[in-house]
């Protein structure tokens, strides 16, 4: 982008900043209080700094089990529902079909869907059908609702492609695997990086849906949620503040090359 | 992150895409025939069971009669109701020889019994032998829908010797024919002396517009209706529906007023130790573990709730033998008393007091402070006076209970 | 695009979706509606019987809850837009090669679990907290404000947990526009202004039109906002579907208000859409078009 110094507008910039700091404030009380000294069961006001909730990350064997369940149910939903969702989107991104407005309007619907509806809706089927809740049921309504995101991400990606690349590799003697494997899934990548990325971050923070399906199976958030009646451990924090480190690690690596790979002019259209 | 948020936004961005115009007809039709379907399963329904609740002594030589110890448990508990080394569980596995697997999977009663209600209306296993429910309206239907394991006393002779009067015979569960206590505690007031400068000492001092804006109620509906009663001078075991009426009319008025700051369903500790609100209805083990001096607990003078946490074995209990064995042990004093000093609520074996007391003794620097607060405290010990002003919640058949939650729910609801 | 080799090779692709999205989102929902309809109790058991009071029953006891979450949900959507906009056009337009940086950073909270931010959150609106405190005991805010445990405070946390929803496809929108479009539009005369209202707001709009119905859904729906940061009359239908589901074990009407929650808001974002949307959409395609 050319730079337009009549216009640098100074104002808007702290303006962003402003807005990111708001942002970031919750976030700073969450990690402060993980190096808090507290002493009774209750977290919630400053006693001193210590690393000792670091030291005794794992002494609480639920919430690890919880955090685990969180993880392993992420990775899952989003391998399976990457793997749907993106033939699902090039299907709807490429082709015109009968029962595709449908499936369209399908995809709309899951996704403005509210997640209370969507949970409340799920129990009532699996109430209906006997179906014991649990990891499993966790899981596939994970994947139900990872799904519709990645395959609207890939379908967007999809439409803009041209068609003429796919015809040429035709042209020049490539099966139909070897086009989707060598022009076409290349081409996507970004489209299915990006519905994979969402799906995980979707999963993980899932609250609402995983409340009503969950049965005995504890996450992460409900954990949290739980442990308000007794007061929530610090360690919870330093979970949270882990899970962001991590998160804010491969973000931060990521915009680096970006940055660097992309000249002031690239675009990655 | 950043070099896939733009793709992932324009898929989004363009929603429109999503059914071209020339299709969008034939979308609405198939949402048409989408509820079609719905209509085509409208036939299913769920099945429920009858009233089980009434048990005798055949029912509990039917269940218990070939079953054995298989030296495993599977306990299902609240959060905070374990040391976190796991002290006593350890303790019972070493006396026993029973290895306890022990989770935290009880958040709130209403969905915790959403969970286990479909596999045990089906005879499956809910993959605990063990549970603490509260008494209350998800422990009544319980009882009521036979999801419970009848307890043989005969194999809970500790219990028999050593649980204190309040906790034998309890009226929500006559002869505890299918829970015992765990840990009960108190509703009462907490207030924060910081603000509140006059002794607090009855409900009626809820309602008071003097502390308009800075008073907590609990949300649940047992909990607030319990109280609403108690300003009527009405005791919520023998109320009526016309009660129920009277009390949620004060209810509403000391919302509408403008009295109330919020309800609770859990999150009231920190609200009073900080000053957001500065008196509120609150538990007694919450209070005493705040270890706040500015924060005060009472049992007001119209009554308070005594709320019991109870171990109970549901019926498809696999290892239900070692499910008794460890609720018996559990009421050794001995067994008891380290619990109790970290859990901090009320133990149904007054026995404990004198262990804690002794331990106290022992001890020395902080932990003797701690120990003797412990063994002093009328919070985890409570006074006869306290105890006999103390009254349980209603218990409500289902039709009762449909026609209570009608006219309690709808007020912590701002509805 | 369709050839007679390979017609069924759609139908293959969409097949696993089609059927997981089947069993479970299309056929859950008929059978909430299915459950709406009925009458009975954990007890004795559910029926179907047509029962559509439970949809009057519903609206008329919770009718405050329902328009509350309508209308919060219009708040938050309102101020998402309008607190992402400007930094949104900031990061599109001018931040240059750290534009990835800004992004990551306006994002990074919510690598943050939801429940752990909404709870951080009444840590810093707390009365006594590292906001309010200062200000009340310097007398610049009266002694009884606050804002824990009240609208504004669910409102601002629903603003908060939703804003990715609105700032995302706002910054699409806005990153998509080519900057010699408002050069030409200078070179024309146009005013900064003029050059504004005119070029780039028109051309964002598709973003910030997705972005509204991508916030509004989810924060009228919410219930852990109003739960953790609202007061006695905020409560929204979601802590009432909440309650219904597992304190009363009410399916029926629980059931009920949720049909009617996501009716409402997909007729909303249909009506939505079709009124704006179309525009919009051509719009944006015009601009990928033209370069």
């Amino acid at each position: 982008m050319t730079p337009r110094p009549r216009e640098a507008v100074s104002g808007l910039r702290v303006y962003t900043l402003l807005l990111i700091a708001w942002l970031l404030l919750p976030v700073a009380v969450m990690i402060a209080f993980g190096f808090n000294d507290a002493h009774g069961k209750q977290n919630f006001r400053w006693e001193g700094f210590t690393l000792r909730w670091y030291a005794h990350l794992l002494d609480k064997g639920d919430l690890t089990t919880a955090v685990l369940n969180s993880l392993t149910i992420a990775l899952l939903s989003t391998l399976v529902s990457t793997v749907i969702g993106t033939l699902a989107g090039i299907a709807l991104g490429r082709h015109r079909f009968r029962g595709g407005g449908a499936a369209n309007l399908v995809l709309l619907m899951a996704i403005s869907c509210p997640e209370i509806v969507m949970g409340a809706s799920l129990l009532s089927m699996f109430v209906t059908f006997g179906v014991p809740r649990g990891y499993p049921t966790v899981l596939a309504a994970h994947v139900m609702f990872s799904i519709a995101f990645v395959a609207v991400t890939v379908r967007a990606r999809v439409a803009r492609l041209d068609p003429a690349v796919e015809e040429a590799a035709r042209d020049l003697g490539a099966g139909p695997w070897t086009r989707f494997r060598l022009v076409t899934l290349p081409m996507i990548r970004p489209g299915v990086v990006a519905g994979a990325l969402l799906a995980f971050t979707l999963s993980v923070d899932d609250f609402v849906i995983t409340g009503f399906t969950g049965g005995a199976t504890v996450t992460f958030p409900l954990w949290i949620y739980g442990s308000t009646r007794t007061g929530t451990p610090p360690q919870v924090n330093v979970m949270g503040t882990l899970i962001f480190a991590s998160g804010a690690l491969i973000a931060v690596v990521v915009a680096r090359r970006t940055a660097a790979a992309a000249g002031p002019q690239a675009r990655d259209r | 992150m950043s070099d896939i948020r733009p793709e992932l936004v324009r898929g989004l961005t363009r929603p429109r895409a999503a059914a071209p115009p020339a299709r969008t007809g034939v979308s609405r039709r198939r949402a048409l025939q989408l509820m079609g379907t719905g209509l085509v399963l409208a036939g299913c329904g769920v099945d429920g069971q009858g009233g089980k609740a009434a048990v005798g002594r055949s029912d509990v030589r039917e269940y218990w009669s070939g079953r054995s110890g298989n030296g495993r448990l599977r306990w299902a508990n609240w959060p905070g109701y374990m040391q976190d080394d796991h002290e006593t569980i350890k303790a019972f596995e070493k006396a026993t020889g029973i290895g306890v697997t022990y989770r935290e999977v009880i958040q709130e009663t209403g969905p915790w019994f959403g969970k286990i209600q479909a596999p045990l209306a089906a005879g499956q296993s809910i993959g605990f032998d063990l549970m603490v429910m509260t008494n209350g309206i998800q422990l009544e239907k319980c009882r009521q829908l036979g999801y419970l394991a009848p307890l043989d006393r005969s194999r809970l002779r500790n219990f028999a010797a050593n649980a204190g009067p309040t906790y034998r015979n309890p009226s929500y569960d006559p002869g505890n024919a299918f829970t015992v206590p765990y840990q009960s505690g108190i509703t009462g007031i907490a207030y924060n002396t910081r603000y509140v400068k006059d002794e607090i000492t009855s409900i009626a001092q809820l309602f008071d517009p003097k502390y308009k804006g800075r008073v907590g109620m609990l949300g649940d509906s047992q909990e607030l209706g319990s109280f609403g009663m108690f300003l009527l001078g009405v005791d919520p075991e023998r109320s009526t529906p016309a009660d129920w009426e009277r009390a949620a009319a004060k209810l509403r008025e000391q919302r509408d007023r403008g009295i109330v700051r919020k309800y609770y369903t859990q999150d009231y500790v920190d609200a009073v130790s900080k000053g957001d609100v500065w008196l509120t209805m609150a538990w007694s083990g919450d209070v005493y573990s705040l270890t706040s001096p500015d924060v005060r607990f009472v049992v007001p003078e119209e009554g308070g709730t005594l709320w019991t946490d109870n171990l109970c074995i549901p019926r498809t209990a696999e290892n239900p033998v070692d499910a008794l064995t460890l609720i018996d042990w559990l009421y050794v004093p001995a067994n008891n008393a380290p619990l109790t000093e970290f859990v901090n609520y009320i133990t149904p074996v007054p026995a404990v007091r004198e262990i804690v007391a002794a331990d106290a003794a022992k001890a020395t620097g902080a932990e003797r402070r701690e120990l003797t607060r412990l063994s002093t405290s009328p919070l985890v010990f409570p006074s006869q006076a306290d105890l006999a002003r103390l009254r349980h919640y209603r218990r409500l058949t289902q039709a009762e209970e449909t026609r209570y939650q009608r006219i309690f729910e709808p007020i912590a609801k701002g509805s | 695009m369709r050839r007679a080799r390979g017609r069924f090779t759609p139908y293959l692709m969409i097949l696993p979706g089609g059927l997981w999205l089947a069993a479970f989102f299309v056929v859950p929902m008929a059978l909430m509606v299915s459950l709406s309809l009925q009458t009975g109790n954990l007890v004795d058991g559910f029926r179907q019987t047509f029962h559509w009071q439970n949809y009057t029953y519903a609206l008329d006891t919770y009718r405050d809850a329902f328009l509350r979450s309508l209308w919060y949900g219009l708040l938050a959507t309102a101020a998402c837009a309008a607190l992402s906009y400007p930094a949104a056009y900031w990061i599109a337009f001018r931040a240059g090669r750290h534009k990835s940086t800004y992004l990551v950073l306006l994002l990074l909270p919510y690598f943050v679990s939801y429940v752990l931010r909404t709870v951080s959150w009444k840590l810093v609106l707390t009365d006594n907290g590292p906001l309010l405190g200062p200000l009340r005991d310097h007398g610049i805010l009266p002694q009884d404000f606050h804002v824990l445990d009240t609208g504004f405070a669910v409102v601002s946390g629903l603003t908060y947990n939703f804003l990715p929803f609105m700032v995302l496809p706002i910054y699409v929108a806005l990153e998509r526009i080519d900057p010699r479009l408002v050069e030409a539009a200078h070179d024309l005369y146009a005013s900064r202004a003029q050059a504004f209202a005119r070029v780039v707001l028109p051309l964002s709009l598709p973003g910030v039109l997705a972005g509204v119905i991508m916030t509004f859904a989810p924060a009228s729906a919410d219930y852990v906002n109003a739960e953790v940061l609202g007061g006695p009359r905020d409560t929204m239908v979601g802590n009432v579907i909440q309650a219904e589901y597992f304190d009363n074990g009410a399916y029926p009407v629980a059931s009920a208000l949720s049909f009617a929650l996501m009716a409402v808001l997909l007729l909303g974002v249909f009506a939505y859409a079709r009124a704006l949307g179309a525009r919009g959409a051509r719009s944006v395609l015009d601009v990928a078009a033209g370069r």
